[in-house]
């Protein structure tokens, strides 16, 4: 009886990750298949890709937390009621939509210091020193990733039944009131999961501005290409910390999601 | 109490209300009956402002609410409405839903709004139900609620826009049963319906709406027995 227990323990365990062995088992066979496949390197440069990794996750939650600040303001300027203030905001969307996120960082990183706009270098207690070239990198894909956020954060909005607003205001509420404590509220159960999605979005992206010599990720395997002169396996590594990054956090937020529907 | 002069409305190009005149007095039960399309939703709409009118005025208690320099929220706070779909805050609890509006707009203590919303949740026979969520209720139980919200903030009016269109047939009596007993109290009432039997029973004065325009006006043995106008005519003999 115990061991059929931990028999079905077991097997439950395989079956939660089992997306992740295909993944792995797939990549094994093309390892297999193009042969001659050799990541002795991992043992000196393990530590790259752990420092790369950090600084990937670091990148992307202030890109996220800033993306979500500035997209509530870009959505409230969107959904607002003074024309020029939603024209601005629908141009802010349509633009960085419309533009390669290749173009932007450049913009922000070449563009912005000959306007007089430089980036110093940060320090910040706990974290440390953060370096401008990195507070540009995290602008960029705020700027980018806000233009999403904010349509996400309308949708929401604007999926909140209409006769909620209506009931607020017919008790005397005023718009900012009924706003704040009847719509958000509500916006945010429709909200957080594309939140999510977009989180997992700005990780994949964040990859651009190694481009600018930030040392995240892709940065990082880039340089273990240099040093052992291997071009192939370094990036097999770092796909695969970015696909269990991006696999790990969309799981999660299937679960997350679940407990907000249950709370219906 | 309230009185409609020369009421328009327009969406768009398609004109909802042509040139509505009527008055509501104090104490009385005014019900609007009509097809649908007939406007008689749009005109209850406007007496809140919850639809700005194209044209015309609304006067409450002799003071015009549609020029602008009345706070049109302070006005709102003495005209509760009931809708068709309930609208009950589905994040907050049955309490909270009815003591929400009270604490925020008259600062009403935590302890004074629970006591006033648990004496309207034991008047519609919802005691039990006070921490319960919207979900959890039936149409008829959330609809009882709705009215209890609506009243916390003791209106002077209280506009009902079809509540009990979206009910199961079984659960009309209750909602049906709590606003005669809020017309026995002599609440003033205007009432869109199309509960025939309701009208007649507690209407003090009916109108009958067709394409924007007040046909008949009158009491509901008269109009209803005594019907003036071919459409009125016609109408009624589909519905009665």
């Amino acid at each position: 009886m115990k061991n059929e227990l931990s028999l079905n323990r077991y097997l439950n365990l395989i079956n939660k990750l089992k997306y992740y062995m295909i993944i792995i088992i797939l990549i094994g066979i093309i390892v297999v298949i193009l042969g001659n496949m050799d990541f002795a390197f991992l043992n000196k440069y393990y530590k790259y890709f752990i420092y790369g990794t950090i600084n990937t996750i670091f990148l992307a939650l202030f890109a996220v937390l800033f993306g979500v600040l500035l997209g509530i303001i870009i959505s409230l300027m969107k959904l607002s009621s003074n024309k020029v203030m939603e024209i601005i905001g629908s141009a802010y969307i349509e633009f960085i939509r419309g533009t390669p996120i290749l173009v932007q960082l450049y913009i922000v990183y070449y563009g912005l210091p000959k306007l007089g706009i430089q980036f110093p270098d940060i320090k910040l207690p706990l974290i440390g020193m953060i370096p401008g070239d990195f507070i540009a990198g995290i602008l960029t894909l705020s700027i980018n990733s806000a233009a999403y956020v904010s349509e996400i954060i309308r949708a929401g909005i604007q999926a909140v039944d209409k006769g909620q607003m209506e009931a607020a205001r017919s008790l005397g509420l005023k718009h900012s009131t009924a706003m704040i404590n009847i719509i958000f509220p509500q916006a945010l159960k429709n909200i957080l999961p594309a939140l999510g999605n977009e989180f997992i979005v700005v990780i994949k992206e964040s990859s651009i501005v190694s481009i600018i010599g930030i040392q995240e990720l892709m940065y990082k395997a880039d340089t273990v290409r240099g040093n052992t002169f291997q071009p192939f396996e370094p990036l097999i590594v770092a796909a695969i910390i970015y696909f269990i990054l991006t696999f790990t956090l969309s799981k999660a937020l299937g679960i997350a999601e679940r407990r907000l529907k249950l709370s219906d | 109490m309230i009185n409609i002069i020369d009421l328009h409305k327009n969406f768009g190009k398609h004109e909802v209300l042509k040139g509505i005149n009527t008055e509501i007095t104090k104490g009385e039960v005014f019900v609007i009956i009509g097809p649908s399309g007939s406007g008689k939703s749009t005109l209850l709409r406007c007496l809140n402002l919850i639809e700005q009118p194209t044209k015309g005025d609304i006067l409450f208690e002799n003071k015009s609410i549609v020029n602008g320099k009345t706070d049109i929220n302070l006005i709102r706070q003495k005209m509760g409405m009931v809708f068709q779909q309930f609208n009950l805050f589905p994040h907050m609890t049955v309490i909270d839903n009815i003591t929400f509006a009270p604490k925020k707009l008259l600062k009403m203590s935590k302890d004074d709004s629970n006591k006033i919303a648990l004496k309207l949740l034991k008047r519609i026979g919802l005691e039990s139900k006070a921490d319960s969520y919207p979900a959890s209720l039936s149409g008829g139980q959330k609809q009882r609620v709705a009215i209890a919200r609506s009243l916390a903030m003791s209106p002077k009016v209280l506009l009902f826009d079809e509540p009990t269109s979206a009910l199961d047939p079984e659960m009309v009596g209750e909602v049906l049963y709590v606003m005669k007993e809020l017309a026995n109290e002599g609440m003033t009432m205007v009432v869109v319906t199309h509960e025939i039997g309701f009208a007649k029973e507690v209407g003090d004065r009916v109108i009958f709406m067709d394409d924007g325009k007040i046909i008949e006006t009158g009491t509901p043995e008269i109009l209803f027995n005594y019907p003036n106008h071919p459409r009125t005519k016609e109408f009624l003999s589909k519905v009665l």
